[in-house]
């Protein structure tokens, strides 16, 4: 009965620090609104965004298309909504590659610290940490083709390092923890330590990590389908809109600004939100930081 | 003191003056922007325009040229004589003719070129341009006499293309890279990537050019290419690839806008070896799914003319034949339904690298094929793997690129070509066509085969490219039409 009351007071104060960081809001409503949009987008759009209609191309924003039209007639509020849905979906499966595979491995290298199993782990991600992110993307779909799938491993591979080295360098803190010494007493393996007393306390940590990498996750995809080897048409792609609207910016300037402010905007959102989640599960950085 | 101030700073003025006009001189340089690389510089050995738009009349002539309005007009035979039964050619060479590397020009060279281009061997893209040639004899140093096997209406006109220009022995194996001819410009330099530079040479037989120096610089993004325009490190651009920038360009006075007709003919193939396209019943279906007016408005912004078969619209040959296959998407989908694909299918779409006909036609034609319930995916290719899949190994369902050779409805009767497609009619009016030298009659067979192809619905018939060019202002001579590919600048010049 106390324990419960105390964790959920623990958490009451959790959340009353995130409510008074003003990033910490900002960044929630900005990710809410494009969470929304892209929900929203699977029932509703303003206009359907596979039809063209040549003979309204290019039109200014106006009440009936709020962001104006493209160069096809299609309504750019709706390419946006579901330029989300795409943006959304590349970033969560790469973060989640990168989660996945990333942390067994930077657990696995922990647990072994100094083997020849932590060497080989920790080198091949240095490996992969060598080449800029985007090469490897870039890489990835020449041999692969270009397509949201291929987009999706190119930038879930190079988040993979990125969460091993975390959660390495995490681990091996609580390993010379003294709670660690009593499970290893107790008998428990490796893993099972792993699992139950590493992984719990480095949850925080990797949460924050997941926001930030999410970002560069649909930064990342806005710069392949810019490029071309992102999202393949007719499906809409923010990236692909940028790059469609360059010669046109001069004749229709709306076109490039509001998937630009788009991409904006939701990364701004998710760092901000990042930010202020360390700052909640990180007391040390709160305090330092005020 | 006031008077010798006025004239210090007048003679300062002057001094001025003196010193900035060799700045002020005309300019004899031009940097000319084009979207494709070539990918080697011998016109006779590959297809490629890109190789025609650098070295064309430029570095290589042939017996016979096309002039800006597509004649064909005399070029290294001076004059020619044609037998009472059409078969022999007496082709009279001017003298004096030589070639870059110095060597002079004489007939053994145009034997050379002739019968190297005809052989067996040959790497000559349009070998059907030689291929009713008997035999090529030079009975003295200035003199060429070629025979046919039949009388041929079109052969001065085939010895004016690219293909059959005239080359040296001994330096024939290098034009790909160090290519000499005979033109008012030598070749300089190629760096791969960038650009390639010519300049004036100067022992040329004819009448000597205005430029010193060309450039060719090779811009492929329609951004960029906008952007060198703006900055004036490009002179002239004969092929414009951003035909959306151009009001902005021409409401600048430092630009004149360019619109002239190309020999562009822009189709949509389907693979006539492969199902559904074999049946006649979908390709009707398809033309008819097809909106014309909305690609050339979507895609081209408004530039381009629609065609209902594969000749120019300039052409006086040329029969209006777009009512075959005018845009009725509900008589598409029973034409599905009736060669039984009521729910209609799927097929992928190649679309080689232009930014304006095949990527923004592309999404345009997928959308509009959706509406029939073709379901089309678009695969986005560059040149090398275009040549190599759907053009070289037809592999495709359905592509689409500009076809720019002049007079090029041939193709039709080419059963190696990419659009596999095989008429027994078609090839026999071709054949008629080629010995076939009188104008009325040999009109007649051109609207015939014009007629053919149309109503089997071969391809789809979009619109003819139009020449989307910007210069600066003061360029002249720049050629408004392109009969032929090419970027002539023998008559290009600087007006002050």
């Amino acid at each position: 009965m106390s324990d419960i009351s105390v964790a959920a007071e623990r958490d009451d104060n959790l959340w009353a620090a995130a409510l008074q960081s003003r990033s910490f809001v900002i960044g929630v409503l900005l990710t809410i609104v494009f969470v929304i949009a892209a929900l929203v987008s699977f029932f509703w759009t303003p206009f359907d965004v596979e039809e063209l209609a040549i003979s309204s191309k290019l039109l200014a924003p106006s009440s009936t298309n709020w962001f104006g039209t493209d160069h096809f007639g299609r309504d750019i509020f709706s390419m946006l909504m579901v330029g989300a849905r795409t943006s959304i979906a590349v970033a969560f499966v790469a973060v989640g590659i990168g989660i996945g595979l990333g942390v067994p491995l930077g657990l696995t290298a922990a647990s072994w610290r100094g083997s020849l199993l932590d060497e080989m782990i920790m080198r091949g991600n240095d490996l992969v940490f060598a080449f800029p992110a985007l090469l490897i993307a870039i890489m990835i779909t020449a041999v692969f083709g270009p397509g949201a799938v291929n987009a999706i491993i190119a930038i879930g591979i190079f988040n993979i390092p990125v969460f091993a080295r975390l959660a390495r360098g995490a681990a091996l803190s609580l390993w010379t923890r003294e709670f660690v010494l009593a499970a290893r007493v107790a008998g428990k393996g490796a893993v099972r330590i792993s699992v139950e007393h590493i992984l719990p306390n480095i949850l925080n940590l990797l949460i924050v990590q997941g926001t930030i990498q999410f970002s560069l996750g649909i930064l990342a995809e806005a710069a392949l389908s810019y490029v071309g080897l992102g999202a393949q048409p007719p499906t809409p792609s923010w990236g692909r809109m940028l790059s469609e609207a360059q010669t046109m910016i001069s004749l229709a300037p709306h076109m490039a600004l509001f998937p630009g402010l788009a991409i904006v905007f939701t990364v701004l959102g998710l760092n901000l939100m990042g930010d202020g989640l360390r700052d909640v599960f990180d007391p040390k950085t709160r305090r330092s930081r005020t | 003191m006031k008077s010798s101030k006025l004239m210090v700073a007048l003679g300062a003025g002057l001094l001025l003056a003196v010193s900035m006009s060799p700045a002020l001189a005309q300019r004899t340089d031009i940097n000319v922007g084009m979207v494709l690389e070539p990918p080697n510089l011998d016109p006779t050995g590959g297809a490629a325009a890109a190789i025609d738009e650098v070295v064309y009349a430029n570095v290589f002539e042939g017996l016979t040229r096309f002039d800006s309005s597509g004649a064909v007009i005399p070029a290294l035979a001076e004059s020619w004589d044609i037998s009472e039964d059409g078969l022999t050619y007496t082709f009279h060479l001017h003298s004096g003719v030589i070639f870059h590397d110095g060597s002079p020009m004489d007939s053994s060279d145009v034997v050379f070129s002739l019968e190297r281009a005809m052989a067996e061997d040959s790497t000559n893209a349009q070998k059907g341009l030689f291929a009713g040639i008997e035999s090529v004899e030079a009975p003295d140093a200035e003199t060429v006499v070629v025979t046919l096997s039949a009388p041929n209406g079109l052969f001065l006109f085939n010895m004016a293309w690219g293909d059959a220009v005239i080359v040296a022995p001994e330096s024939a194996e290098n034009n790909a890279t160090n290519p000499i001819g005979t033109g008012p410009f030598e070749f300089v330099e190629w760096v791969q990537g960038d650009h390639v530079e010519l300049a004036k040479f100067d022992s040329y037989w004819g009448e000597p050019v205005a430029l010193d120096q060309v450039t060719f610089k090779f811009v492929g993004d329609p951004t960029a290419a906008f952007a060198a325009m703006m900055t004036e490190d490009i002179d002239a651009f004969p092929n414009f690839p951003a035909p959306e920038t151009l009001p902005q360009l021409e409401a600048d006075p430092r630009f004149t806008v360019i619109v002239g007709s190309t020999e562009g003919e822009t189709v949509m193939s389907m693979n006539n070896g492969r199902e559904p396209f074999d049946n006649i019943l979908v390709r009707e279906a398809i033309a008819h799914a097809i909106n014309r007016q909305e690609i050339i408005d979507g895609a081209m912004f408004g530039y381009g003319t629609p065609i209902g078969t594969f000749f120019a619209p300039h052409n006086p040959a040329y029969v209006d034949l777009t009512g075959l296959s005018d845009y009725d998407p509900e008589r598409s989908k029973e034409l599905l339904a009736e060669a039984g694909y009521p729910d209609g299918f799927s097929a992928t779409f190649h679309l080689p690298p232009v930014a304006t006909y095949a990527r923004r036609g592309g999404e345009i034609i997928a959308a509009q094929l959706r509406e029939v319930g073709i379901e089309v995916e678009l695969i986005n290719v560059e040149w090398a793997q275009w040549l190599e899949g759907p053009f070289g190994a037809k592999e495709y369902d359905l592509t689409i690129v500009s076809h720019t050779e002049p007079m090029d409805i041939g193709a039709y009767a080419n059963p190696d070509y990419y659009f596999n497609y095989q008429s027994d009619e078609f090839n026999a009016v071709m054949e008629e066509l080629n010995d076939t030298t009188d104008p009325d009659a040999r009109t007649a067979l051109l609207q015939q085969a014009q007629t053919i192809i149309a109503e089997d619905y071969a391809t789809v018939f979009l619109f003819q490219l139009a020449k989307t060019g910007v210069a600066n202002a003061k360029l002249e001579g720049l050629w408004a039409n392109s009969p032929t590919q090419a970027n002539d600048m023998t008559g290009v010049h600087w007006t002050e």
